[in-house]
């Protein structure tokens, strides 16, 4: 048995050892944490990339693509994207007397039926700029009307536009209705002066393109009217994204468009929304009767009618009128949006306030500005994200929506939401007039999403005890 | 169009536009006075007889300052029209009289040529006087409201949602009537929807718009043109100090745009007419149309002219300012004000804003001369030229330009006061050359309109003056 | 309960006043003039127009007369339209748009909780992607375009069948308002799936869930007991004044669709300075708000205990 006999070694301090155990991560405070999970999430730094790429389209972007938005050119309405087209050069517009019938006179009795018109044909070549068509005349006819179709006429009730009516003397019709180079379809029809006998005659043709000296030269595409022949071809403007309904390029006004769109689209949502947070909570947290009176004052701001306030707030801005009123619609929205907020937010925190960690803070001595900067808004960010992701697509409509009244970009200032407004109007015959602004729309509002997303996954404590 | 239907005056237009009896079945109209016969089966709704009583109770209502009509100035030619309206005389002043229950005599105040074209007018509609008194504030506010002396008469309205007219079997020319009823079930002012209740079935009869009629096209119905009469055009402020108020200024602008672009580029749509003259195509002259026996003056694009006169301008006044375009807030008048802003910036480099404003707050501007151009329109009210002519005369409340000129004053006071053709018409014709001379106004162009009619629908009538659309004579086949 | 609700009821009536009272300052603020028209008119008769509309007197003692016509139950005639009164608008209107407004809302609300609560649930997996995508654009594309979509459909539909099945515009049965209803309430239910969403998630993760679920209750109940009653309540909230905003909003559906609704008055009121109907409108709006509010806030109460209500 050998007893453990104590040394003087034994009683010697002992060094300091490393610690065993290691924290392999410094300590982070909750937003340093949360800016490490952000960049972590793919969703977040997609969505980053997107507005991003947005920002370069907005500010970058027309010092690349240097097309003046407001140059309007009414030879090329509402044409849809296409590579470059060639015209033809032609004389300058000369007004025509067209064919008359000498010694002409009005027929006694009107017949009953009459055969269809004979001869009707093309009086010169087909252009853009008119299309001139003559017949011979139908006996017994008091007059003709001449209609126009995009496609080929099944029957009587399916002419298409009716162009105009000529007297019955009036042997020949001009057409300069917004033409095109596509195949048209004329139909010409006699009648009696006043009502149509039912047979028609029927040709087709497609204008060439064609553009004169002086308008090329003052369209840019060449500097002296001398430098084309009659004849001759020319390249015109190349609108990659086609043009608008009075001719303008789109990707301009697009660009130009996004400035507004953006700016009220992203700064209003934030401020409202901040204001709303700020609001919400402290109404939230201390309750009673603050929250009550708060509550009250929210819910007299958003019953009163907004259009009413928009003129006023102009008013008071003084803007004159034709002048875009950005800084007011800004005003207006911040204004009288924040209450919507302000409600989410205040019954979020009504909730969490009854929470035990609330109660624990408190009795450690906590101050009530730090418990709800520290504790309550940051478990309430998950409402809040959502309602800034709704509050930026709002927002564009809104503004919209007031251009279209007058309250807010004035012409020919363009922004993406009054362009969605013009391009309903031509949803079917010219979508591309619609689906770029509002694809752009749709591309913000999903950035914005996505980031909100990953917000809420970086930010949101409940979420985080996930991982 | 609606009232049109339900009630009538002492004559009417028929399809082809002549004036033919209405309750009135003869007149006899001189310098001084006009007299009207009514035929003894006119019978209002509840089977009263019409009554010349029930005419001038109407017109003595309409002058009287109390009812504050807008239209009381239509009466002018009436003797002591004015004055009553001014409240200078007691309302049974008025230059009316019955002298039985089925004669009529107006007294007029000046030679009016037009008089009884004038009576086709809504204004002078009768109103039975007991029936008007029975329902006191309540009149005209429900479809029991109203009585009825036309072709229908009004048994359901639900407002801004639908009406339904149905035929009014005390009517005396009911024998010719074919419709039993005319149900208007929607009422809404978006167009592509009535298309779209249109190709349902829904609907026999609606307007198109510049956009829609594509897609009506594709549908593959037929479209239908009428020219309203009405004709389009700027209005400049001519108050001293306004820079419109300058003649090169004007006649710059004048120069400056291609009529035949606002009609078959911007506007796009069949019907519309060139705007060449304040005086649209259908206004009568002395033998023939008027603007065929007085050409209208034409200035046409000439760009050059237009920066000549342009620099007179600015030695004159200075560097042009921005200018104040008023429009309304219809889709169409936007879309023309950006193309005004577009030519005047791209072509003369001067800066235009556009004013969108409402109905009233567009008007309230005109008046108070809080703008320097207005985009303005004017449809006929009689089947006149003056309808036209007097719209710049200087005392004219219409001419919210505040154009003044005495030599053009003359020539309308001379159309007023002469019957005879000639001078009327050669009058208005040097007025017509004022307008362009002075580049009072720059007309834009003649308003046209496409609609769908279901080709199940004949007999429908459409007027530049008068009821229009008019169902009373149509006939649906099977 | 009864205290509280009695208290919430009084400060409506106070929050009302001043609704009424702040609109009538700015209508009386904005330039322009009601009684002008078309055709312009002499100074007699505009005196005479003013007249009758009470427009002659100062601008205080039109206020006066105005809240006594209001108390009871007044709200005079409309200028625009002649002798109509406002009353009979709200009247003939208001059940219409009501009606629209809350069937939207039934939509909305059932559409909201039901996607939301799927896509917490199928968290990062297809269906989650897939709603949360339709969300996305049920939010970026304009509403006009949706009604404009939503007819064209309807036309289309019944031209297949060659007869109308189901029509594409106008009022008056329950066909009639499956469309415009269902084209209203789509961003409402775009904003409560997402709501209802990122709510869920949250309690989801809670410690009585995993309780519950330790305790071996089947997922259905705990779906239903639990986490639907805690995430249900930011949609609560939201409900309220979403059902006001609706009920005035739907300018837009009703022009498309046709329907005699009230919201197009408003907008055009507002467009005219009818003050009037401008009057009668803003009153009768904010009152209804006010109701929708404090109903709101009742039912909260009920739904989570824990709420104090003060």
């Amino acid at each position: 048995m050998s007893l453990f006999q104590p040394t003087a070694i034994d009683f010697e301090p002992l060094a300091r050892q490393e610690k065993t155990e290691q924290i392999t991560r410094p300590s982070l405070s909750y937003w340093q944490d949360a800016w490490v999970r952000l960049k972590k999430n793919t969703r977040a730094i997609i969505s980053l990339g997107i507005i991003i790429l947005l920002g370069v389209f907005t500010l970058i972007g027309p010092l690349l693509w240097a097309v003046n938005p407001a140059l309007q050119n009414l030879n090329q309405v509402s044409q849809a994207p296409a590579w470059a087209k060639s015209a033809i050069v032609i004389a300058p517009y000369q007004s025509w007397d067209g064919i008359q019938l000498d010694h002409y006179t009005s027929p006694d009795q009107a017949a009953s039926t009459l055969p269809a018109p004979t001869g009707f044909s093309t009086a010169d070549t087909p252009t853009t700029q008119s299309v001139r068509l003559s017949w011979d005349p139908v006996p017994g006819a008091d007059g003709y009307n001449v209609y126009r179709n995009n496609r080929a006429p099944r029957d009587f009730n399916d002419l298409g536009l009716p162009l105009g009516s000529t007297y019955g003397d009036e042997l020949s019709y001009e057409d300069r209705l917004s033409l095109e180079p596509r195949e048209y379809y004329y139909s010409l029809v006699p009648t009696d002066g006043y009502d149509e006998y039912e047979v028609y005659s029927q040709i087709t043709l497609t204008p060439a393109l064609a553009l004169t000296p002086d308008e090329a030269v003052e369209r840019g595409l060449i500097t002296d009217p001398y430098d084309v022949n009659i004849g001759d071809s020319l390249t015109i403007e190349f609108h990659p994204l086609g043009t608008d309904y009075l001719g303008r390029d789109m990707l301009a006004r697009l660009m130009e468009g996004a400035r507004v769109s953006l700016f009220i689209g992203i700064v209003a949502p934030f401020l409202f929304v901040l204001v709303g947070i700020i609001y919400g909570g402290f109404a939230g947290y201390f309750g009673g009767r603050v929250d009550g009176l708060l509550m009250r004052f929210a819910e007299f701001v958003v019953a009163l009618p907004f259009l009413l306030f928009m003129i006023l707030f102009k008013i008071a801005f003084g803007i004159g009128p034709g002048e875009s009123g950005i800084m007011p619609m800004l005003l207006a929205l911040v204004l009288l949006s924040w209450p919507s907020t302000a409600r989410l937010v205040r019954g979020q925190v009504l909730q969490i306030r009854e929470e035990g960690y609330i109660e624990a803070a408190k009795l450690l001595g906590a101050k009530d500005h730090y418990l709800v900067l520290r504790h309550i808004i940051p478990n309430t960010m998950g409402v809040i994200l959502v309602t800034l992701t709704f509050a930026v697509p709002a927002a564009i409509f809104t503004e919209a929506f007031l251009s279209f009244i007058g309250m807010g970009v004035a012409p020919p200032t363009p922004s993406w939401g009054s362009m969605c407004n013009e391009g309903v109007k031509t949803m079917l015959s010219h979508p591309h007039e619609l689906i770029f602004p509002a694809v752009l729309i749709s591309i913000t509002v999903l950035a914005f999403n996505l980031l909100g997303d990953g917000l809420t996954e970086a930010l949101d404590s409940k979420m985080r005890s996930r991982d | 169009m609606v009232l049109g239907h339900l009630m009538q005056g002492l004559v009417r237009y028929d399809r082809r536009g002549n004036v033919i009896p209405g309750v009135a079945e003869r007149w006899e109209m001189d310098e001084q006075t006009a007299t009207f016969w009514l035929r003894e089966d006119a019978r209002w709704s509840d089977g009263k007889p019409v009554t010349a009583h029930d005419f001038v109770f109407a017109w003595q209502q309409v002058v009287d300052p109390k009812t504050a009509s807008e239209y009381a100035f239509i009466l002018a030619p009436i003797k002591n029209a004015a004055e009553v309206n001014e409240g200078k005389l007691p309302v049974t002043d008025l230059g009316v009289v019955a002298l039985d229950d089925r004669t009529l005599q107006v007294t007029l105040a000046r030679p009016t040529a037009y008089f009884v074209k004038l009576t086709v007018f809504n204004t002078f509609y009768p109103i039975r006087q007991d029936f008007f008194e029975s329902r006191g504030d309540q009149y005209a506010a429900e479809a029991k409201d109203l009585l009825y002396n036309g072709p229908f008469k009004l048994t359901e309205w639900t407002h801004s949602a639908s009406l339904k007219m149905v035929k009014n079997e005390h009517y005396w020319d009911r024998q010719n009537i074919s419709l039993n009823a005319i149900n208007v079930d929607y009422i809404t002012a978006d167009t592509r929807a009535r298309l779209n209740l249109y190709t349902d079935g829904k609907i026999g009869f609606t307007r198109l718009d510049g956009e829609t009629y594509k897609d009506a096209l594709s549908q593959r119905f037929r479209i239908r043109r009428f020219t309203t009469g009405s004709t389009f055009f700027l209005e400049y402020n001519h108050r001293p100090g306004k820079p419109t108020d300058n003649l090169n200024l004007r006649k710059a602008i004048q120069s400056v745009f291609d009529p035949d672009e606002m009609v078959n580029r911007v506007l796009a749509t069949p019907g519309n007419l060139r705007g060449e003259s304040l005086f649209p195509v259908w206004i009568n002259g002395v033998n023939d149309k008027f603007r065929k026996e007085y050409p209208a003056p034409q200035a046409g694009y000439d760009i050059k002219e237009a920066k000549r006169y342009l620099e007179l301008a600015v030695k004159e006044i200075g560097p042009i300012p921005p200018l104040v375009l008023l429009v309304g807030d219809s889709p169409t008048a936007t879309k023309q004000g950006e193309y005004i802003q577009g030519v005047l910036l791209n072509k003369l480099g001067i800066e235009l804003k556009i004013d969108v404003q409402t109905f009233k707050q567009r008007l309230a501007k005109m008046t108070a001369g809080d703008f320097d151009i207005v985009g303005a329109g004017w449809g006929p009210d009689f089947d006149d030229i003056l309808t036209f002519g007097d719209l710049f005369a200087s005392w004219n409340m219409n001419n919210r330009g505040r154009y003044n000129n005495p030599e053009y004053d003359r020539l309308v006071r001379l159309t007023m006061n002469s019957t005879d053709p000639k001078t009327r018409m050669d009058a208005m014709g040097k007025a017509q050359q004022i307008l362009f001379d002075d580049a009072v106004v720059l007309p834009q162009y003649e308003q046209g309109i496409i609609y769908l009619l279901s080709p199940k629908i004949k007999g429908v009538a459409r007027r530049v003056i008068g009821p229009d659309p008019d169902f009373t004579y149509a006939r649906i086949i099977p | 309960m009864l205290a509280y609700t009695l208290k919430r009821l009084f400060a409506g009536v106070i929050t009302v006043w001043f609704i009424a009272t702040a609109t009538f300052i700015a209508m009386h603020q904005v330039p322009g003039d009601p009684l002008m028209n078309d055709k312009a008119v002499s100074a007699e008769i505009r005196a005479n127009l003013e007249a009758k509309y009470g427009l002659d007197k100062p601008v205080t003692e039109q206020y006066f007369i105005f809240l006594n016509n209001m108390l009871h139950g007044d709200f005079g005639i409309s200028f625009t339209q002649q002798n109509r009164k406002v009353n009979d608008i709200i009247r003939d209107h208001f059940p219409i748009s009501a009606t629209l407004g809350l069937l939207a809302i039934f939509f909305a609300a059932t559409g909201g909780v039901l996607w939301g609560a799927l896509t917490a649930i199928y968290r990062n997996r297809l269906p989650d992607i897939v709603i949360m995508f339709l969300v996305i654009l049920g939010i970026s594309v304009p509403s006009f375009v949706f009604a404009a979509l939503g007819q064209l459909f309807l036309v289309n539909l019944n031209g297949l069948f060659g007869r109308s099945i189901i029509p594409v515009a106008g009022w008056g049965t329950i066909w009639h308002m499956l469309m415009p209803s269902l084209v209203l309430g789509l961003g409402t239910m775009a904003l409560l799936t997402r709501l209802m969403r990122s709510s869920m998630l949250e309690v989801v993760n809670e410690d009585y869930i995993k309780t519950a679920r330790a305790k071996g209750l089947s997922p259905t109940r705990i779906f239903f007991k639990h986490q639907l009653r805690n995430a249900i309540l930011p949609v609560i909230t939201v409900l309220g004044p979403q059902i006001a905003a609706i009920t005035t909003g739907g300018f837009v559906v009703e022009l498309v669709f046709a329907i005699p609704g009230l919201g197009r008055y408003f907008v055009q009121a507002v467009q005219q300075l009818d003050y009037t109907v401008i009057m009668g409108t803003t009153v009768f709006y904010g009152a209804f708000l006010v109701l929708m509010v404090i109903i709101v806030d009742i039912l909260y109460g009920f739904i989570d205990p824990r709420v104090r209500l003060s």
